[in-house]
């Protein structure tokens, strides 16, 4: 009888397990289900705005889509001939955003290293002072290039200066922030070895750190020297500096120069395609060591 | 005896192998340092940054520094006709009306005199104007002829002042001074943003904070039409020195360019990513052929797609919002197809044991594993999207970007270039702070991107 009675209520709990198991999952798809149709309300609305605000709309534009390129290219086929000249022509240029690129991730990333250690939990210089230098990093990170780089325009002249300080300020800070979650997991007896000999901040950050850290370090620097190399483009094209400016130039000829236009695409498609294979080669091997 | 024999020959093997090892460290240690340092040479010369010295312009940054912080007011007397107008930063949108002026301006019977604070004073009338420098003397500048004539305490002309026949300038720490034989002017620096609230011509300008409360809550009526906080409102949103309206509408749409851009990329990448991940697809040409177009979307780069596409849509956000889209769908598509072929796959096999169709084991056994990797890469990208929309904005013309390259490019409204400077950095932090609370509610603190 009291068999019966206990396998009833266990029938009883099941059930009542089963419904609060289905009330919760319809709940749970109904607030999914919420959530999705204010996503894509905001989606469709913010198209609408974006497309009644921009100076051609959408439609229009997508018929339109292929006229510059097609423009550009046939301009380019007619002179092919004279490619290759000017390919070499702008390779100057193309030298001087890559110089722009690996200054600035060079010189961003030994400013990152110091302040990630010093804004590292077990290894900081100065205990105290770790949050300062986190939103240190964090407002160098917020800064956009462009807005350092335009200042410095009106400041110090045209010229890749400019941009690539703002680069390597921006740099500073994002690589700062990877930098110090790297070497929050370091092993931390190297640096109590080296203290038990003496040894003074600089060496133990130098002997029993940097060696552990160095190949995750090395593997976001080349992430970040890639993702500089657009920044950099870019930069020239809004402000001064390398090959961006040039497009810049040959694009506000506009007809009869869409040859340079075809010879900048190329080189800088190239390039970027080149570093990308070659940094996640060489991040590849870094970290997962083959 | 073989062992005797060997045991030597092994440690001077391994002593060899060491001190192999500690060489190379060595070379190491020193030749990296100086190849970067041989690389920042080359580098020193090929920017010339010994030139940048002569090229830079520090007075420049010193009208950029004082304008970050002041605002200049320029009180101009037209010499041919006597008619004198008091405008902040010299612009029209801040002239005067008649009958107003600063409390530092009086005329009277044709005398203007105008109180620059510290006991320095300027006199404008009919027979040309002084200077009144505390401690120095009296500056006292006349036109006769067509010259001028300049009488100073004692001889000789001291630094601050710049003399000709035509033009007489004096630069003193409480503001600056200058006659033309066609007009004076004088220039007062005070400190914070002048009109930032209200414009000259509102009636809520001057008032003191306390007024204004007053005003907006028991005050009477400025305008019978409406009340006196949305009079207040409307003043400051169409406020026609610094636009607030027109600069509020231009962060929305650089946001916006971000969040089209970045969501419209992600739900575009996420099926093609299936079928681009090696443990997905159903066929290898559709894998290959997908893999080189994410490739060849990343490798045209958002300055190109940028330059493309504003041919055909012309400026606007639209525009930069769908050159966001191109670049981040390559992006997207290769780290989402690279996070499938992570996965692991005993859920689901779990799943298909159950009976489960393809789709249905992707919708159980794949998108629950990969979804917190997803989410915190496209949250992660709309806040750097944030920063990049803000060049493509300057490039398509749209958003604050193209706000702050206009003000950049007038090279005299520094005030302006600073405060999108600090409206920009608030929006990215805004946003940094929103995808990452939105990361901790929708992953939990503990995923990394």
């Amino acid at each position: 009888m009291s068999d019966l009675a206990t396998n009833h209520g266990g029938a009883a709990a099941t059930i009542a397990i089963r419904d609060n198991y289905l009330a919760m999952a319809r709940q749970k798809q109904m607030y999914g289900g919420i959530l999705l149709i204010i996503f894509i309300a905001m989606m469709v609305s913010g198209f609408r705005l974006a497309d009644s605000r921009n100076a051609g709309g959408f439609w229009n534009g997508i018929s339109q889509i292929f006229d510059f390129p097609s423009e550009v290219l046939s301009e380019g086929i007619a002179k092919a001939a004279l490619l290759p000249a000017l390919l070499a022509e702008f390779l100057p240029s193309l030298i001087e955003t890559l110089n722009i690129a690996a200054v600035s991730t060079l010189i961003g990333a030994i400013f990152a290293i110091v302040l990630a250690l010093l804004s590292t939990r077990g290894l900081a210089r100065w205990p105290r002072m770790i949050p300062v230098f986190r939103r240190m990093m964090d407002g160098m990170r917020a800064i956009p290039e462009i807005v350092i780089a335009l200042v410095l325009i009106f400041v110090l002249g045209g010229g890749p200066v400019p941009a690539m300080i703002a680069i390597a300020f921006h740099t500073a800070g994002a690589l700062g922030k990877l930098f110090s979650e790297v070497s929050e997991n370091a092993d931390l007896k190297p640096v109590e070895g080296l203290s038990s000999v003496g040894a003074n901040w600089m060496q133990k950050m130098w002997l029993g750190v940097i060696p552990q850290v160095a190949p995750n370090w090395l593997s976001y620097g080349l992430l970040r020297f890639e993702i500089n190399i657009r920044a950099s483009a870019i930069l020239g094209f809004v402000g001064s500096g390398g090959i961006g400016h040039d497009l810049r130039l040959a694009m506000q000829w506009g007809q009869g120069r869409y040859d340079q236009v075809v010879a900048i695409f190329i080189l800088l498609f190239i390039t970027i395609v080149f570093f990308d294979q070659l940094s996640s080669h060489y991040r590849n091997r870094l970290v997962k060591g083959h | 005896m073989s062992s005797t024999d060997m045991a030597p020959t092994a440690s001077a093997d391994l002593q060899l192998a060491v001190l192999k090892g500690f060489n190379r460290k060595q070379m190491v240690a020193f030749g990296v340092p100086a190849v970067i340092l041989v690389y920042l040479t080359y580098v020193f010369f090929a920017f010339d940054i010994s030139g940048i010295a002569s090229r830079a312009r520090l007075d420049n940054a010193a009208i950029l520094v004082s304008d970050f912080w002041s605002h200049k007011t320029h009180v101009t007397r037209d010499n041919r006709d006597g008619a004198i107008s008091v405008a902040i930063e010299g612009e029209t949108k801040g002239t005067y009306p008649p009958g107003m002026l600063p409390e530092w301006v009086t005329m009277a019977d044709g005398v203007t005199r105008i109180d620059l604070d510290r006991g320095h004073e300027v006199i404008f009338d009919d027979d040309g104007a002084r200077y009144i420098y505390p401690g120095y003397g009296v500056i006292d500048i006349s036109p006769q002829d067509g010259k001028l004539i300049l009488v100073l305490p004692d001889g000789g002309i001291p630094g601050w002042i710049n003399a000709s026949d035509t033009r007489i300038a004096v630069t003193t720490k409480q503001g600056r001074f200058s006659y033309t034989r066609n007009r004076t002017e004088v220039f007062r620096y005070q400190a914070g943003w002048e009109l930032f609230f209200f414009t000259l011509d509102s009636p809520f300008y001057g008032k003191s904070f306390v007024e204004l409360v007053q005003l907006a809550t028991v005050g009477e009526r400025v305008d019978p039409n409406r009340s006196n906080i949305s009079a207040m409102a409307h003043g400051f949103w169409t406020n026609a020195m610094w636009r607030h309206g027109d600069v509020a509408w231009a962060l929305f749409e650089t946001v916006l360019m971000a969040f089209l851009g970045t969501m419209g990329a992600a739900m575009i990448a996420l099926p093609l990513a299936f079928f681009a991940a090696t443990n997905f697809s159903p066929s290898r040409p559709i894998l290959f052929t997908l893999r080189r177009l994410f490739d060849f979307l990343r490798g045209v780069d958002g300055l190109i797609w940028t330059i493309i596409l504003s041919r055909a849509f012309g400026p606007g956000p639209m525009t930069g919002a769908l050159a966001i889209l191109l670049t981040d769908t390559g992006t997207f598509g290769k780290t989402f197809s690279e996070a499938l072929e992570n996965i692991d796959n005993k859920q689901v096999e779990g799943v298909q044991s159950t009976g489960a169709s393809r789709i249905q084991q992707a919708r159980f056994g794949v998108i629950p594993q990969v979804t917190p990797v997803f989410l915190s890469q496209v949250l992660y990208y709309f806040e750097s999207n944030t920063r990049s929309a803000t060049v493509i904005g300057a490039i398509v013309g749209g958003g604050i970007g193209l706000l702050l390259t206009q003000a950049i490019s007038t090279q005299k409204d520094w005030e302006e270039v600073s405060y999108y400077i600090i409206l920009i950095i608030l929006m990215v932090m805004a946003m940094d702070t929103l995808s990452g609370w939105l990361r901790s509610r929708l992953i939990g603190r503990t995923a990394h991107p």
